[in-house]
């Protein structure tokens, strides 16, 4: 698969763009920073939010169990999938045991990390995705660019020319107000015809058998409030322990995710509707194999925030789809290749290791540190191509053997001086493509030091 | 004082060896008798940041090697401090030696401010400055405090900058934002690097800074190649070189 | 092996060790939670209005022009507002399309984020409501403000619940290149009597 660099570059040569993608989110990060600073006890809110998934991921299979019992008790049916083909097998036979065609769907990554929509579609179930921005994308038959702000990519011009075909609305029209009440209208149409809704979850609670769903547009509630038939499809991370746990994640979620104190709606799901079905499918997928990793395994603390690719200063300059994977920025850095390293290796070097990813992180994940140990990994599965391996080597040899390094360097700055520019800034050397290399000193420090009074 | 180890990075050595000079003149100045070890090399980090992790191990045992025997060990880039405070454990955890060098590796400006304690640094600067508070150096050493941390601010580096008689620190639209240099990133993702870099000196631009101070000379490198190829009216001044003249108390 | 058993004996066998569960941090209490309250219902869209006691809402309701002008009014609070949907009789919450104006009871606020607790018992039949209508109206005494959510989940009982919802304000999207836009697929507008 073509790397992050290589599909990162028409986003990022397309420099008025590529600008535009970063205000956008960096206003983003913003928004979350005054936030932030409104809360005295914010860094101490993160500690306790990065210990509770610490434990919780110590006893996951309890929490877990004690969840299903709670929620079986509350009516709700809960199932158990393997994997991503199970996930979908499940809720399949659950829409098609019902005769139903029509599926209204709220936010889910987990759904799109599974493929549920092509997949239902193929058996012939309509599926609309409900957040405006992933209706969207969904329109455009292009995955979402970002987890919580799908449509970040786009302009409004884009959306005016999707909408004026897909929808109808007046051609050339692109303010936003009159796009959204579009959608409005015709949104509202599929979720009154709508025979199941299916989400995501943010919060599973193992106390009480219930869980959470948070959004701003009251998609969700929509969806699941309307058709007597409600799935909810969560990763096995998602347990948290008590109802008091989260207070500490409701507080940081909304506040790092979009800089807002809280979503419109945090919904508490904890029955069916009456004469209803509510399902929950909890979802391994790989996550119990990560949990077995000590180095990687602080990554299923992730609470879908989207805080790490707001402020990530190369995601907000290659876009979402450089990554190429249902996860993007840092914490997609790290999720697709413990999927499948060989295919996404590219991903941890797509990072300058800056750290800021971590620092904003509600849970603490050090997620700049475990890209730094995944390139080692990568390394030791040969996965870094050989010429690089081999360079390292040589280099390494070099730097240990002290007269090779004297020699070599002062080699290097008596030629490249002396070298015709078009032989040094040739296509070989990508570090002068945009830049001067340094200056080559006539004498290195060692050779200054000698001279220095003592 | 205790007897100092000076660790000069391969690149300072090499490319910029004034920034060396500075380093050693700045510590002697104070009255820290310095030595520099002629066997050292470098810290490893280009091989550690490509994931080389086994060609890097001998690196680190060389340089526990060559410093393990001083006091304290200071470095003019917070990178290479931050390998060996936070990295070498991999290769050298339990090694005799390896927790007095972990725990007394120092960057320049932190040594000056917590171990030498220097209070005064008395001396004339008259220029519009730019920080660059590089990454490792911020989020690694915290040397001063990341705008992401909802902490009571600090800054090591400024506070020994802001002194200097004339001297107008500016204010950037994005203090701490990554410059895009990350290593081997910087040729890896050479076209989201430059991009950073070119956002980087827009913002001191903007802030009328002349001149770009930084603790980090690999960030400078790359900052001050943007500079040259551009031909921006910047400066890159690594923090040594301004302090080296200066008194410092 | 089941899938259940499979994933569990998976997760059992691949546990890090025991970590313990830490004690909540200490929140911030605001001197004045009830116009912290107010402030942070309006910064996200909703608006407050302060009355004497329930009884004054009508009369509010009346110079309020979503209201005024609704054809359909759903009230789920006795006696407030000039309810014409009878919504106990809907069979179907698809029949609740159509309503202008939903009235419901919150239970309390919470200071920090403006967000008001409506528990299940609030909405009545058909849940629905509460998101299906053009405008929402919500009550909530002044003296029912909590600072933080960690005050809020002390005193929210979820056995026999069903369903909770915390609302705080209109429904609103940025989707389209940032832009807020408030009214998304729920209510339009949001106003909240501050009763007491």
């Amino acid at each position: 698969m073509m790397g992050h660099a290589a599909k990162a570059l028409p986003f990022v040569s397309d420099e008025e763009r590529a600008h535009w993608h970063d205000q956008a989110l960096w206003f983003v990060r913003l928004k979350r920073d005054r936030q932030a600073e409104s809360i005295p006890e914010w860094e101490a809110l993160r500690e306790s939010a990065s210990a509770i998934k610490a434990h919780t991921l110590s006893r996951l299979a309890d929490y877990l169990e004690e969840f299903e019992r709670n929620a079986r008790a509350n009516g709700i049916q809960v199932h158990w999938a393997r994997d991503g083909t199970e996930h979908n097998t499940i809720v399949h036979r659950i829409l098609a045991g019902r005769g139903i065609t029509r599926l209204v769907k709220s936010k889910s990554m987990l759904t799109e990390e599974c493929h549920l929509n092509p997949y239902l579609e193929a058996q012939g179930i309509e599926v609309t995705d409900t957040d405006l921005g992933e209706r969207i994308v969904q329109l455009r038959r292009e995955p979402p660019s970002h987890i919580v702000l799908p449509a970040i990519h786009l302009k409004k011009q884009d959306i005016g020319e999707l909408f004026h075909k897909e929808l109808g609305t007046a051609q050339g029209a692109s303010d936003p107000s009159y796009l959204t009440e579009a959608a409005r209208g015709h949104l509202r149409q599929k979720f009154m015809a709508a025979q199941a809704g299916l989400t995501g979850v943010n919060f599973a609670i193992a106390e009480t058998g219930g869980f959470v769903v948070c959004t701003n547009e009251g998609n969700a509630d929509m969806g699941t409030s309307l058709p007597p038939l409600h799935i909810a499809s969560m990763g096995v991370e998602k347990v948290i322990p008590r109802t008091k746990d989260l207070a500490i994640f409701l507080r940081l979620l909304a506040r790092s995710a979009t800089g807002q104190p809280v979503t419109t709606y945090t919904t508490h799901f904890h029955g069916p509707l009456r004469g209803g079905e509510l399902h929950v499918v909890i979802v391994d997928n790989g996550r119990s194999a990560i949990l077995h990793n000590e180095t990687f395994r602080r990554s299923l603390a992730c609470i879908r925030c989207g805080a790490c690719m707001n402020t990530c200063p190369v995601f907000r300059r290659s876009g979402g789809y450089s990554y190429g994977y249902t996860v993007p920025g840092p914490i997609g850095s790290l999720l697709a290749p413990l999927r499948n390293p060989s295919h996404f290796g590219s991903l941890p070097f797509a990072s300058s290791l800056c750290g800021s990813c971590s620092d904003v992180c509600p849970v603490k994940i050090d997620l700049h540190h475990e890209l730094y140990a995944f390139r080692q990994e990568l390394v030791r599965q040969k996965i870094v191509p050989l010429y690089k391996r081999l360079a390292m080597a040589g280099l390494s040899w070099v730097l240990m053997t002290t007269w090779a390094y004297c020699l070599a360097s002062r080699l290097m700055r008596w030629f490249v001086p002396r070298l015709p520019r078009a032989l040094v800034y040739g296509p070989w050397n990508p570090w002068g493509r945009q830049r001067e290399l340094p200056q080559m000193p006539r004498e290195s420090f060692r050779d200054l030091i000698k001279k220095e009074p003592t | 004082m205790p007897k100092v180890g000076l660790f000069i990075p391969c690149y300072v050595d090499q490319f910029y060896p004034q920034v060396g000079l500075a380093t050693l003149r700045v510590l002697r100045q104070l009255g820290v008798d310095v030595d520099f070890p002629v066997e050292q090399t470098c810290c490893g980090q280009p091989m550690a940041n490509s994931g080389c992790g086994e060609q890097t191990r001998p690196l680190a045992e060389k340089f526990l090697k060559i410093f393990g025997k001083y006091e304290h060990v200071v470095a003019p880039s917070g990178s290479c401090v931050s390998m060996v405070r936070n990295h070498y454990a991999q290769w050298l955890e339990g090694r005799q030696d390896f927790d007095h060098l972990r725990t007394n590796t120092f960057e320049l400006c932190e040594y000056l401010v917590d171990i030498a304690r220097v209070v005064k640094v008395a001396g004339d600067f008259p220029r519009k400055v730019g920080l660059h508070m590089s990454c490792h150096g911020l989020r690694e050493l915290r040397l001063g405090r990341s705008s992401e941390l909802m902490v009571t601010p600090f800054n090591k580096v400024r506070f020994l900058l802001a002194q200097l008689r004339g001297i107008e620190i500016v204010n950037l639209i994005r203090p701490d934002e990554c410059c895009g240099f990350g290593g081997t990133f910087a040729v890896n993702e050479e076209a989201v690097s430059c991009l950073m870099g070119r956002d980087r000196l827009a913002d001191h631009e903007k802030a009328r800074a002349e001149i770009i101070a930084g603790f980090d000379t690999s960030c400078l490198m790359h900052l001050d190649g943007l500079i040259r190829r551009l031909n921006k009216p910047l400066r890159v001044m690594h923090v040594a070189e301004i302090l080296e003249r200066a008194r410092l108390a | 092996m089941s899938s259940r058993d499979a994933i569990l004996a998976a997760l059992r066998r691949n546990a890090p060790s025991a970590m313990p569960l830490p004690e909540a941090p200490a929140a911030v209490a605001f001197a004045d939670p009830e116009s912290q309250f107010a402030e942070a219902f309006t910064s996200v869209g909703g608006k407050v209005i302060r009355v004497a006691s329930l009884g004054n809402v009508n009369t509010e309701l009346g110079n309020i022009e979503s209201y005024a002008q609704a054809r359909s009014i759903a009230s789920l609070i006795p006696g407030i507002g000039r309810a014409n949907v009878d919504l106990a009789a809907l069979t179907d919450p698809h029949q609740l399309e159509g309503t202008d104006v939903a009235i419901i009871a919150g239970e309390f606020g919470v200071a920090e984020n403006g967000a008001v607790w409506v528990p299940g018992s609030a909405l009545g039949l058909h849940r629905a409501i509460f998101v299906v209508a053009q405008h929402l109206f919500l009550t909530v005494p002044a003296s029912e403000i909590v600072h933080t959510m960690h005050q809020a989940y002390d005193r929210i009982r979820f056995e026999h619940l069903g369903f909770g919802v915390f609302i705080s304000g209109p429904s609103k999207t940025a989707d389209i290149e940032q832009s807020l836009v408030v009214g998304a697929h729920g209510a339009r507008s949001c106003t909240l009597f501050l009763v007491g």
